[in-house]
């Protein structure tokens, strides 16, 4: 296999296949860290909102649970935009 | 070298103005000036750790690292002179500051019980870290505690209480819990719910004074002279502005720290953000505080960029917005909404904003469906104010009919009509609002 077809597989790994993710309404947000704390993969939602970006982290679940445990019910899944921008990898920032 | 800002706070007001100047002026040098030894952290989130939803150590948003890169300097002390004419700050330490251009942020401060035993041990108040944690510390050996005040800190507070297994008294001057944003209805679902969860309510129950025993709390006597037992006295009627340094140095105030659109006071070389800049509404021109966080990021981005370029940048008063947990509920409110006084308050309480108490609408509309509640304050075709208690689903749409001024007259005559189908009507004219935009 050439190393061609290695980054090849490497992308299709870490493709993006979920239809939505997470994206904050920064106006409501008061920096509490409840959706970073319960964020089972330790990503930190809160520095995703405070630069009012979605959060467009790979290791992203879209399982909920910060969504579900805002206390300002600010964050929400929208559908992915066609033409989004490449995901990062920014665990742990 | 750039020129030198000096910020004087540490909340969000100095974060969001330290952000601007760093973005508009590259070799700018920016000073914070803070009396809180624990520096930056989310002061509202202090509700979920005294519920015990998050450790206090997640409740800092920004790493050291954070902080280094935006080139902040840290001095932590309290400024206690300020000589505007000679661009000077002077910290407790005697140690003298020049600037370029100053911002107060200096927050606000619980106004105290005045009530014989407010000095004892086991009074106390929610103002930042310190107050929080001593309150969680106190809570693993009490077994009982009164709550006297209202607005979102005096149920902060119960339901902290509450979550750390105490048995709570709160104390209600009249019938009606914050009465002055919230309607008889809304306040009854809050009521309800805080029974539900074992607070013991005491309507028309004034503090008298609160007795002790070797310098402890040991009960509170109420204005009939009922005594009850308790550990702890927690007091949350109502914050004041600190603008003690502001004043002292010449600086026109009223409540707050007078400043005009660009959020200059009245020299122009010091500018106010957060609790204490008393701004005009740019609606009604009247001067209002507001207690909010997101009000407090908006002014503090806004005094900023002017203290970094030119005043040209214009703090435009929005209708204020909170979103808040009341007894387990969540609930918004945006806009105005109430009117009158609230006597468990003296003056505004955090997560508080005048706006919402002043009384300019034209109509009230309300609809409850269990503990969910919406109700909405019409002005001359427009939705000028609303609260929406439970089921968030129309807490978007209606932030932005309100903040756009979105013209929802066609509906007004079906929104007053009997069991108006609300929800329906506003998600209608919300959509056509935004394919309108799109």
């Amino acid at each position: 296999m050439s190393a061609v077809d290695w980054f090849s597989t490497d992308r299709a790994k870490y493709a993006n296949l979920a239809t939505a993710w997470v994206t904050p309404e920064p106006h409501r947000c008061v920096q509490c860290g409840i959706c970073s704390f319960n964020c089972p993969m330790g990503i930190d939602v809160r520095r995703h909102v405070w630069r009012s970006e979605p959060v467009d982290d790979s290791h992203c679940l879209t399982c909920g649970e910060c969504v579900k445990r805002c206390p300002r019910g600010l964050l929400r899944f929208e559908p992915i935009a066609p033409a989004k921008p490449a995901r990062r990898h920014r665990r742990g920032r | 070298m750039g020129r030198r800002h000096i910020l004087i706070g540490g909340g969000p007001g100095t974060m969001a103005a330290a952000e601007a100047i760093r973005g508009a002026e590259d070799g700018a040098e920016i000073v914070l000036v803070g009396a809180d030894p624990h520096g930056y952290y989310s002061r509202p989130g202090l509700a979920y750790y005294l519920t015990n939803e998050i450790p206090e150590e997640r409740l800092f948003p920004f790493t050291p690292d954070d902080l280094l890169s935006l080139g902040l300097l840290s001095i932590p002390e309290r400024a206690v002179g300020l000589d505007p004419a000679a661009h000077t700050v002077t910290l407790e330490s005697g140690r003298q500051l020049a600037y370029d251009r100053l911002l107060l942020a200096t927050g606000s401060r619980a106004i105290p019980a005045r009530v014989p035993g407010a000095e004892l041990d086991g009074v106390v108040k929610v103002d930042g870290m310190d107050d929080a944690r001593d309150i969680v510390r106190r809570c693993r050996k009490a077994k009982a505690a009164v709550v006297v005040g209202g607005g979102i800190t005096a149920l902060e507070i119960v339901e902290g209480l509450r979550a750390r297994h105490l048995h709570v008294h709160y104390f209600m001057r009249k019938d009606r819990y914050w009465a002055n944003v919230l309607s008889g209805s809304e306040s009854r679902i809050v009521l309800q719910r805080l029974l539900s969860e074992g607070v013991e309510i005491h309507t028309y129950t004034e503090l008298a004074a609160i007795h002790g025993r070797g310098g402890r709390v040991a009960a509170v006597e109420t204005g009939d002279g009922t005594r009850i037992p308790c550990d702890l006295v927690a007091v949350a009627v109502g914050v004041r502005p600190q603008i003690e340094l502001a004043r002292a140095a010449g600086l026109e105030c009223a409540r707050g720290v007078l400043v005009d659109q660009h959020l200059r006071s009245s020299d122009p070389g010091v500018f106010a953000a957060g609790d204490v800049a008393e701004a005009a509404d740019r609606h009604t021109g009247h001067r209002v505080l507001e207690v909010l966080w997101s009000s407090a990021l908006a002014k503090g981005r806004i005094a900023g960029l002017n203290m970094a370029t030119e005043p040209t940048h214009v703090y435009e008063q929005g209708p204020p917005l909170n979103v808040t947990r009341l007894a387990g509920l969540y609930t918004t409110i945006i806009g105005t909404v109430g009117s009158g006084d609230d006597s468990d308050l003296e003056g505004i309480s955090r997560g508080d904003s005048q706006v919402w108490s002043e009384l300019c609408s034209r109509a009230i509309v309300e609809a409850q469906r269990g503990d969910a509640h919406i109700r909405l304050a019409l002005g001359d075709g427009i939705i000028v104010g609303a609260v929406v208690m439970g089921d968030q689903a129309l807490s978007f749409p209606l932030q932005e009919l309100i903040e756009g001024r979105v013209d929802v007259s066609g509906i007004v005559p079906a929104l007053e009509a009997p069991r108006a189908p609300i929800v329906e009507l506003i998600n209608d004219v919300w959509q056509n609002w935004r394919t309108g935009l799109a």
